[in-house]
């Protein structure tokens, strides 16, 4: 492990028989918090088939935890090819030469960053509700609002990634005729654009957590198909942990991804891969391939607000 | 439009809504205080040389991260309160506070622990060579060389996460916290639909109000206190 190589040196024997005691011990109290809580949970009765059986029935499936995830992935779907073009036009925006059309970027950006996901879930859907503009409110809102927001992230992705170019590539278009705007379109976004294929697949991560809002607005997602589920049989514990895992597994999955393609694309650009934290505003900051383990790839932007 | 001045003036006087504000500021600085705590053990027990330790806390972190935070909420709601019939107070309203800063706590201290690992992950080898090659051993080596300049490296990613648990805390309307903004701007659009759209630019402003001095100042501390390198 890279880290630590910088905190501590390779250990001796006295040092290697501390740690494996170490080791011994702490195991002791994982377990024995993990004992803990399974003792408390199997006292309450949480064990149980009674409360477990229903989770594993096919209608459970077929009617519930199937249909909400539909639900879940169509929303986060709509979202992210959203969010991509809303952050591509605003992103290209913050770096256009026009200081109108800059500033106006700038200022959308940044308060679509500002404003908490759930409000605009909730104004949207009751926006929506009020004019009759769709059938299904909800799912409208939920995507907008993800849209806006993720969309602001992805633009500060967008205009990060081309801040990370070397200056060569911009000056080198330049230099054989192209125009500010085709040096950006045709040398600086594609590259820009692989090297922050990780971040971006850690926001998808971002954005199929936030899909769980929409369980506050009524919409019908996989939070809320087992919400519902675990109110009829009176066993919400064992169908939200079902739920939680679900979302885990796909998540975890996602993480996995952004981690390898940073790795793999950071010998094919003159970028800088780097995975997002997978909350808040990731941007992409310039690594220092000498450093102590870029294991951790977001270490935060200082230009970043 | 006096008339609309008015009415929306009469709007403001009517509810609540610079105490809907603190309520979400109330959970913000709990929930950052026992995350800060939680995270640092979490980041401690991934560092160090103890391999059950670094399991348990990696664990703990992709779970953790992984889940979404509304997940969180109606499972500490639904099964935590409703079915296993945990109660933290006897009051209702500070019941449900209470279990909005567990879950914001446990939610967001998966990040700070990433943050402040990844502050680690800024120190530079060399720093740690060259403390043992002068004679430190490793706690005196970790106190004053590494962990000053890990703590300056992660304030950037620690203002990020206090961004996002400020905005995240609005969330706890899942555990039933009824007094916070998003409830309170739901209420107000729903009994004055004709102010839809300035009732929303209020609440929008408030957090843009808030959160961009608190981007400003990790922008400011991160690059006062970064390590020129």
């Amino acid at each position: 492990m890279s880290q630590q190589s910088v905190l501590f040196d390779a250990p001796g024997p006295r040092a290697r028989r501390r740690i494996a005691a170490g080791n011994v011990v702490g195991a002791l109290v994982v377990l024995g918090i993990a004992a803990v809580v399974v003792v408390a949970l199997a006292g309450k009765g949480q064990f149980s088939w009674d409360l477990w059986g229903p989770v594993f029935t096919s209608s459970a499936w077929q009617d519930y935890f199937i249909p909400g995830l539909q639900n879940t992935l169509r929303a986060a779907g709509f979202a992210v090819v959203g969010a991509v073009l809303f952050g591509l036009v605003f992103g290209s925006g913050r770096l256009a030469r026009s200081r109108t059309v800059r500033w106006i970027s700038g200022v959308v950006v940044e308060f679509f960053r500002a404003v908490p996901v759930l409000l605009m879930m909730v104004f949207f859907w009751l926006l929506f509700g009020f004019n009759r503009i769709s059938d299904d409110p909800a799912f409208l809102a939920v995507v907008i609002a993800l849209i806006l927001y993720n969309g602001s992230v992805i633009a500060e992705l967008v205009r990060s990634g081309v801040g990370n170019l070397p200056r060569g590539q911009s000056e080198a278009g330049l230099a054989i005729g192209l125009t500010g705007g085709q040096t950006l379109r045709s040398i600086q976004l594609p590259q820009a654009l692989i090297a922050m294929l990780p971040a971006l697949v850690s926001q998808l991560v971002v954005v199929l957590k936030d899909t769980a809002l929409g369980q506050i607005i009524t919409y019908n997602e996989l939070l809320r198909a087992a919400q519902i589920f675990g109110n009829g049989h009176s066993n919400n514990l064992q169908t939200l942990t079902i739920a939680a895992l679900i979302f885990i597994v796909i998540n975890w999955a996602l993480t996995a991804v952004a981690r390898w393609l940073s790795r793999y694309l950071s010998g094919r650009t003159s970028g800088t891969t780097a995975a997002g934290p997978g909350i808040g505003n990731p941007t992409v900051v310039a690594g220092r391939p000498g450093g102590p383990g870029n294991a951790i790839a977001a270490t935060g932007d200082p230009s970043a607000t | 439009m006096g008339d609309f001045l008015s009415q929306f003036g009469a709007l403001f006087a009517e509810y609540p809504i610079a105490s809907a504000f603190w309520v979400n500021i109330q959970l913000t600085f709990w929930a950052a205080i026992f995350s800060l705590i939680l995270g640092t053990v979490l980041a401690l027990m991934r560092i160090s040389p103890i391999a059950s330790l670094q399991w348990a806390g990696t664990a703990y972190v992709n779970v953790l991260r992984n889940t979404p935070l509304t997940v969180i909420m109606t499972f500490l709601f639904l099964a935590v309160w409703t079915q296993l019939q945990i109660t933290l107070s006897d009051d209702f309203a500070q019941n449900f506070f209470r279990f909005g800063v567990i879950g914001l706590t446990v939610y967001h201290a998966a990040f700070v622990c990433e943050a402040i690992r990844s502050g680690v992950n800024t120190v530079p080898l060399g720093q740690a060579e060259a403390a043992r090659a002068v004679g430190l051993s490793f706690l005196p080596a970790a106190r004053i060389i590494i962990l000053p300049q890990a703590f300056r490296g992660a304030i950037a990613p620690l203002g990020n996460t206090l961004i996002a648990l400020l905005k995240n805390s609005t969330v706890v309307v899942a555990v039933s916290v009824s007094t916070e903004v998003s409830t309170l701007m739901r209420e107000m659009i729903e009994s004055n639909a004709n102010f839809i759209y300035a009732i929303f630019m209020i609440f929008a402003i408030g957090f843009v109000v808030l959160v961009i001095p608190i981007g400003l100042l990790t922008t400011f501390l991160s690059n006062r206190l970064a390590v020129r390198r």
